[in-house]
């Protein structure tokens, strides 16, 4: 479960998230829907523990502890994955030496064994099938090279593999075409469980066709403007954002 | 006359005097001419701008006395091992029973007693190397060393490790020049060893080491450097001078670790047309460190190849150097040379100097060069973290990948392997910044 609070954050002098506030329980699907510029990925790295941002107020709750004052790392350990929105490159680290090291650095922080190349080689290969990710993908530097399509892809890879009890998926829908939308939708899908909450965040009602969500949120101007259910999404598509822009600087 | 102008002038001139009389006296007194025509370098001296080796040789050491002590060395690679300890050659430290058909393996006193001139052109090389004033210091005080031929057409398996090892307890000069002519034809790997014998040895000693690569007509030699600077207060100049005729292919990577202060210096000529060298290396330093790694290749002949990639990691309060310079003599066309420096400084104290630098005198020519400095990419690291690894697993992985990109031309995966493993460790040493 994860639990926003009456977050405010800035950057800066600015302040952009004002006020925060937002629960996803377990099994839950959350999509917050919003303008650009309104913070959406803003939230995101705060919650994964991104530098660079100040929170003045609030908490983020996962399964009920505060990890606003966990390092990135410790965050992941206790269940959080974040899907980035530009997946970074990183040439010279094989994407299979990667995944090895992510997976035992968690096991290692709960106080698992960790995984033998052998058993590692075999559970990357099992869940890379399902979606797509070829073995001279594996073999390649992690993301170097990737279309936008295949480091989306890998970025819902790393969280089948990981297991997290709490994913975010920051703008997955951007830069994917159709086929690769619907693979990508299809690994989250596969993800979803009663024990597992997911935050999805978009800009269009797109992703939610294939993602279909418990609940939708509007986020402008720094705070969840309204809630409501999957026929909220229907409406911002006919309708735009524009109710919920009034009293901004025009 | 020259005018003896300070103590370590003195110093100096007594040595050589004792030197003089320990064989090939003609040419010491030529190298010692040279030295005092250019004195110790300072930072006035171009080619030393990064590095005082005159204030940091201010008080020159005694001259080595050699070790009587028969230590049992760990073997780190399957290699054929020549060990010069304490400045002097150690036939019985070194692996010279069965030697391959086609190998000669003879001390410097040897080879300067035998006046032989295939031998002599190869311990003397010309150029630019033979310019620096450190290389004249080393032929005018040169002790020992060991000298290596291999036939023409001969392939030899096993790597030929030049092993130089330190271990007075009490601050010492050491002298050594090397030297390894590759026939016309030939195939050898090589390994060049340098370090501390014991923990016991002195932190202030002074080496000042030349290790001369003659290849021939069409040979071919694989090489692999890893110096392991001395203590806190030494003072070392590590040489590779590199003579390369028509069609001979030089492939050098080294490894340095930081130590006092530590000089490498390349020099590479190439002498005949269609001639390549690739030079590679990583240098890690941390603490006080200062490493300056100084190449100087120059392309006389046409259609040759450099292609030269440089890696530095820095912590702490460490200072390194790259300077590179590629010339390209007026009939040297259709060369082909790219040299790259990419440093990464891990806190705000330490300090890289980057210069590499193109000199070319030929119109056809391809040359390129690349320097940079910069701290790790924030953007990778969060999202390495962001999956679960703590910060300074997350950093070792990155500068891994970082030295990585210069020992992708490795060809021997031990020598990867083990390359690699002494980044890793000396990354695990260091506290996550």
């Amino acid at each position: 479960m994860l639990e926003i609070r009456n977050l405010h954050v800035s950057v800066g002098d600015r302040e952009i998230l004002k006020g925060l506030t937002l629960t996803v329980k377990d099994g839950e699907v959350a999509a917050i829907m919003g303008p650009n510029g309104t913070g959406k990925s803003t939230l995101s790295y705060v919650i994964a523990g991104r530098e660079g941002y100040e929170v003045t107020q609030g908490e983020v709750l996962i399964n009920g502890e505060n990890i606003l004052d966990l390092a990135p790392h410790e965050r992941a350990a206790r269940g959080l994955f974040l899907a980035f929105q530009y997946p970074v490159e990183i040439p010279g680290v094989a994407t299979m030496q990667f995944l090895k090291a992510m997976l035992n650095a968690q096991r290692r922080a709960r106080g698992e064994p960790e995984l033998q190349t052998p058993d590692l080689m075999k559970l990357v290969r099992e869940a890379a099938a399902k979606l797509g990710v070829s073995q001279e993908m594996l073999r390649r530097p992690l993301n170097s090279g990737f279309s936008g399509g295949e480091k989306k892809r890998m970025e819902i890879l790393q969280m089948a593999l990981l297991e997290p009890s709490v994913g975010i998926l920051d703008e997955t829908d951007s830069g994917l075409d159709i086929d690769a939308l619907r693979v990508v939708s299809d690994g989250v899908n596969s993800l979803r469980s009663p024990q597992r909450s997911f935050l999805v965040i978009t800009h269009y009602q797109r992703l939610l066709d294939y993602i279909r969500p418990d609940s939708v949120h509007v986020m402008a101007q720094g705070v969840i403007q309204r809630s409501g259910g999957p026929e909220l999404a229907l409406e911002l598509e006919k309708n735009g954002y524009r109710d919920y822009l009034a009293g901004e600087a025009a | 006359m020259i005018k003896l102008a300070n103590e370590a002038d003195a110093i100096y001139e007594a040595q050589y005097q004792t030197m003089q009389k320990s064989g090939a006296a003609q040419r010491r007194a030529g190298s010692y001419q040279a030295f005092l025509e250019r004195g110790l370098p300072n930072r006035r001296v171009e080619s030393w701008h990064y590095t005082d080796l005159k204030a940091a040789l201010a008080k020159p050491a005694p001259l080595a006395a050699g070790d009587e002590r028969k230590p049992l060395l760990a073997r780190t690679h399957d290699s054929i091992r020549l060990v010069t300890l304490d400045g002097k050659f150690r036939p019985d430290l070194s692996d010279l029973s069965e030697l391959p058909v086609g190998l000669r393996v003879r001390s410097l006193h040897e080879a300067l007693a035998d006046d032989n001139p295939e031998i002599n052109v190869a311990l003397w090389p010309d150029g630019a190397g033979a310019e620096d004033a450190a290389v004249a210091l080393n032929g005018a005080l040169m002790q020992d060393g060991v000298v290596v031929s291999v036939s023409s057409g001969a392939t030899i398996a096993r790597p030929i490790e030049f092993v130089t090892l330190v271990g007075a307890s009490l601050p010492e000069a050491i002298f050594t020049r090397s030297a390894l002519i590759v026939g016309a034809g030939a195939s050898v790997k090589a390994i060049e060893t340098a370090g501390v014998l014991e923990r016991e040895t002195s932190n202030a000693t002074q080496l000042n080491h030349l290790l001369a690569l003659r290849l021939e007509h069409d040979s071919k030699l694989d090489m692999l450097s890893h110096i392991s600077g001395f203590g806190g207060d030494s003072v070392s100049v590590f040489s590779l001078n590199a003579h390369l005729a028509s069609h001979a292919q030089l492939k050098a990577h080294q490894l340095i670790e930081g130590g006092g202060l530590l000089r490498r210096q390349l020099f590479a000529a190439l002498d005949g047309e269609f001639a390549g060298a690739s030079f590679n290396g990583v240098t890690l330093a941390r603490g006080r460190q200062h490493a300056d790694t100084t190449l100087f290749v120059d392309h006389r002949q046409p259609h040759g190849a450099s292609h030269e990639r440089f890696r530095t990691i820095l912590d702490e309060h460490a200072i390194g150097v790259f300077q590179g310079k590629i010339v390209v003599r007026p009939g040297a066309q259709k060369t082909d040379g790219v040299m790259q420096s990419k440093a990464i400084l891990l806190s705000d104290g330490a300090t890289m100097n980057n210069k590499p630098e193109l000199e070319i005198f030929a119109d056809d020519v391809k040359c390129g060069h690349g320097a940079a400095c910069g701290r790790l990419d924030q953007d990778q690291l969060f999202y390495l973290m962001a999956r679960g690894l703590p910060r300074g697993e997350a950093q070792s992985l990155l500068l891994e990948a970082f030295a990585n990109e210069s020992l992708i031309d490795i060809s021997d995966y031990r020598s990867r392997d083990f390359v690699l493993e002494r980044i890793g460790g000396w990354l695990a040493e260091r506290t996550p910044s």
